[in-house]
C-alpha cells in the first residue's frame, strides 16, 4: 500500500514538473519574436550618404557613396547582414553543384574517360569564374542598351554604391539594384549561375571532345554568350522590358547551357558505335551508376541554393515556399520518371529516374517563386514524363547526348519557362508575373515567355554553332577514332583515372564510324567480325 | 601431369573449393571470366538502347595434378558445380610439359 501511494505521488509530481515545463517552453515561444525577426524596413539613407549621392548627381566625376558600415546601419544593417549571408550560403550551395555535374557525368559515361569529364567539369568552373570576372558581369548586369552592357564592362569595376537599392542606388549595375546586398555578394552569386551554365555542355560533347576545344568554348560560353543572353532576361534587356520572368535561370542559365550542349553534340557528331550502319541505336552504358546517383543527390542539394537564393534576400516568407516548389517538383519528376520508364522500356531504368529528378528542378526554376506548390507538383509531373519522351527522341534523330543533358537542360528549360506564362499566380511575388494563363491572366505573359525562349534559341544555337564550327576548323574539336576508341584520359591528359583496373575499351557497341563505316586496320577487330555482332 | 581447367557458375566457386580441398587438392588458380556455351543471354535496354547480355560471369579453376588424380579431380568437380540448369559450365583436361616450384626450384610432380 505504502509503495503504491509513493508511486502515485511520484508520478503526479513529474507529470506535474513535465507540464510546467511545456507551458514554459511554449509561452516563451509565444512572446513577440525581437526584430530581428520582422523584416526591417529599409530607410531611405540619412545625411551623409544622401549628401554623396547628390555630389554625385551635380558631378557625375565624384565616387557614389562608399558602402561604409555607416551606411549599412543607416539602411537597416541587420537586414543587409541577413539577406548577404543567405545570398552567400546560397551561392556557395549552388558552387557545389559543380561536384554534382561533375560525378553525375562521369558515371554516366565509360570508365577509359573518367578523367577528362572531371577535367571539363573542373576547369569549366575556374574558366567562367574568369571569364565573368573580367567581362562577363560587365556584359550583363551593366546598364547598356536592350542587347548587353556598356558600363562596367571589366573586371567588375564600375561605380556602385551597393547595397544601395532602387533610387537610392547610384551605380552603373542599375539592373541588379532590386537587391539590397554589397556588390561582392551579387558578384559572387551571379558567378556560380554562370558556371552553371558552362558546365550543362560537358556532358553533350562527352567521350569525343578535345580538352582544348572545350576549355575555349567555356571562356567564350561565360565572356560573351551567358551574359548577353542573361543581360536580356535579367539585365534589363529587351525581354525583360518585354515582360519576360525567368526567376532562377530556366532560360537563362540551363537552356542557354542547352542550346550551347545541343550545338556542340551537333557539331561533334555521335561516338563510335553509337549508331549502326543499319540505324539501330546501341547502348554504351556508364560505368558507375553509383557515381551519377550520388551527383543527382548533390545536385538537388544545391538546387536547395539556386532556386531561394535568387530572391537575394533572406525573405522569409519567400525562401521556404519556393524551396518546398523545388523539392516537390523534383519528387514528382523522379516519380513520373520512374513510371514513364516502367511503362515504355519495361524496367524503371534508374539512369531514366535520376534524368527525371533532375528535369523537374530545371522546369520549376524559372517558375519556382510565381508558382503554387500545387502547380510545381503538376509542372514536376509534366518535366518526368518530358524528359523520358526527349532522351528516346534524340537518340531517334542521331543526336548523340551520353547523359541526357540536351533532354534535361534544354527540353525541360523550355518548358519550365513556359510554365511561368500558364500557372503563375499574382499573389505569390507581387507586381512581377500576374496571373499565368491558368490563372486567368490570359495569354499576355505566356507569349512574353515565348519571345524570349525563341530570342534565346536562336541567339546562342547559331553563336554556340559558329563558335563551335572556328574551333572545328583551327584546333579541332574530336578527338582521333584511335583516341577514342583507347579512351581520352591517357590521349588527353596523360592519366589514367583506374590504373589498377584493366578496363574495357570497347564495350557495348560494333566500332563503326561517324558515317556508319566500321573502322578499319585494327588487327584486335578485324572488319568482318565488328559488322557481324556487338562486341 | 594434368592440368585440369574448369569454368563454373560464380556462386559455385566455394563449394568446389571446398570439395577439392576434401579431396586432397592443395593449390588452385582462379580467375573470373565471361562466357557463354550453347546458354543464350537475353537482352536489356539501356536508356531505350537494347542490347545483348550474351557473355555471363563465370569463375574458371586451373589445378595441376599428377596424371592418376585427374580423374578423381574431373569427378569431384563435376558433383559439387553441377546445378543441373543450362550454364553449368565446362571442364577442360590438358597435357603439361612440365611444373617448377619458383621458390625452391623443384620441377615436375615434386613442383605440385
Amino acid at each position: 500500500m505504502k509503495r503504491g501511494i509513493f508511486k502515485q505521488i511520484f508520478a503526479s509530481l513529474v507529470g506535474g514538473l513535465w507540464m510546467l515545463l511545456i507551458v514554459g517552453l511554449t509561452s516563451a515561444q509565444e512572446a513577440p519574436a525581437p526584430a530581428a525577426g520582422a523584416p526591417a524596413k529599409v530607410e531611405t539613407p540619412a545625411a551623409p550618404a544622401l549628401a554623396a549621392a547628390e555630389a554625385k548627381k551635380e558631378d557625375p566625376g565624384a565616387a557614389p557613396a562608399q558602402f561604409t558600415q555607416g551606411l549599412l546601419e543607416q539602411i537597416g544593417g541587420a537586414k543587409v547582414a541577413m539577406d548577404t549571408m543567405w545570398t552567400l550560403i546560397a551561392g556557395m550551395l549552388v558552387f557545389f553543384m559543380n561536384l554534382g555535374f561533375a560525378t553525375v557525368e562521369s558515371g554516366l559515361c565509360r570508365a577509359k574517360n573518367t578523367v577528362t569529364i572531371l577535367a571539363k567539369n573542373f576547369i569549366v568552373f575556374a574558366a567562367s569564374s574568369i571569364a565573368f570576372l573580367v567581362l562577363g558581369w560587365g556584359l550583363m548586369f551593366g546598364d547598356g542598351n536592350a542587347l548587353f552592357g556598356t558600363q562596367g564592362l571589366w573586371f567588375v569595376g564600375g561605380a556602385d554604391n551597393s547595397p544601395a537599392m532602387g533610387d537610392a542606388y547610384k551605380g552603373v549595375y542599375s539592373s541588379i539594384n532590386w537587391t539590397g546586398v554589397p556588390l561582392w555578394t551579387k558578384f559572387f552569386f551571379q558567378l556560380v549561375f554562370a558556371g552553371t551554365a558552362a558546365t550543362i555542355v560537358s556532358g553533350a560533347v562527352a567521350e569525343r571532345v578535345k580538352f582544348g576545344a572545350f576549355y575555349i568554348f567555356s571562356f567564350l560560353m561565360v565572356g560573351i554568350i551567358y551574359p548577353i543572353t542573361g543581360h536580356w532576361i535579367w539585365g534589363g534587356g529587351w525581354a525583360a522590358k518585354l515582360g519576360m520572368f525567368d526567376f532562377a535561370g530556366s532560360t537563362v542559365v540551363h537552356s542557354v547551357g542547352g542550346w550551347a550542349a545541343l550545338a556542340g553534340a551537333i557539331a561533334l557528331g555521335p561516338r563510335l558505335g553509337k549508331y549502326s550502319r543499319d540505324g539501330k541505336v546501341l547502348p554504351i552504358p556508364g560505368h558507375s551508376i553509383a557515381l551519377a546517383t550520388l551527383g543527382v543527390f548533390v545536385l538537388w542539394f544545391g538546387w536547395f541554393g539556386f532556386n531561394p537564393g535568387s530572391t537575394m534576400a533572406a525573405d522569409a516568407g519567400a525562401i521556404g515556399r519556393i524551396a518546398v516548389a523545388t523539392n516537390t517538383a523534383a519528387a514528382a519528376a523522379a516519380i513520373a520518371a520512374s513510371i514513364t520508364a516502367w511503362l515504355l522500356l519495361g524496367k524503371p531504368d534508374l539512369t531514366m529516374i535520376l534524368n527525371g529528378a533532375l528535369a523537374g528542378l530545371v522546369a520549376i526554376t524559372a517558375p519556382c517563386a510565381f508558382v503554387s506548390i500545387s502547380s510545381s507538383l503538376i509542372i514536376g509531373l509534366i518535366a518526368g514524363v518530358l524528359v523520358v519522351l526527349s532522351v528516346l527522341f534524340f537518340d531517334k534523330i542521331k543526336v548523340d547526348d551520353p547523359v541526357g543533358a540536351i533532354s534535361v537542360h534544354l527540353v525541360c528549360g523550355i518548358f519550365g519557362t513556359l510554365a511561368v506564362g500558364l500557372f503563375a499566380q499574382a499573389e505569390f511575388t507581387p507586381n512581377t508575373t500576374g496571373n499565368g494563363l491558368f490563372f486567368g491572366g490570359g495569354a499576355g505573359l505566356l507569349m512574353a515567355q515565348l519571345a524570349g525562349i525563341l530570342g534565346v534559341g536562336v541567339f546562342v544555337f547559331v553563336i554556340s554553332m559558329i563558335f563551335w564550327q572556328i574551333l572545328k576548323a583551327t584546333i579541332g574539336i574530336r578527338v582521333s577514332a584511335e583516341e577514342e576508341i583507347e579512351g581520352l584520359d591517357v590521349g588527353e591528359h596523360g592519366n589514367i583515372a583506374y590504373p589498377d583496373f584493366v578496363t574495357v575499351t570497347a564495350r557495348g557497341a560494333a566500332i563503326v564510324d561517324a558515317a556508319g563505316g566500321v573502322v578499319q586496320g585494327s588487327a584486335a577487330y578485324p572488319a568482318a567480325e565488328l559488322s557481324k555482332r556487338p562486341v | 601431369m594434368k592440368l585440369v581447367e574448369a569454368i563454373v557458375k560464380p556462386f559455385k566457386l566455394d563449394e568446389v573449393k571446398e570439395a577439392l580441398t576434401k579431396a586432397g587438392i592443395q593449390g588452385m588458380t582462379v580467375e573470373e571470366v565471361k562466357g557463354f556455351g550453347r546458354q543464350k543471354g537475353h537482352t536489356e535496354l539501356y536508356r531505350g538502347a537494347e542490347y545483348s547480355v550474351d557473355f555471363l560471369p563465370k569463375v574458371k579453376i586451373q589445378i595441376l595434378v599428377t596424371d592418376d588424380k585427374a580423374a578423381k579431380v574431373v569427378e569431384v568437380i563435376t558433383e559439387s558445380a553441377r546445378t543441373g540448369k543450362i550454364g553449368d559450365g565446362k571442364i577442360f583436361v590438358t597435357d603439361v610439359e612440365d611444373v617448377i616450384r619458383i621458390r625452391t626450384g623443384e620441377k615436375g610432380p615434386d613442383a605440385i
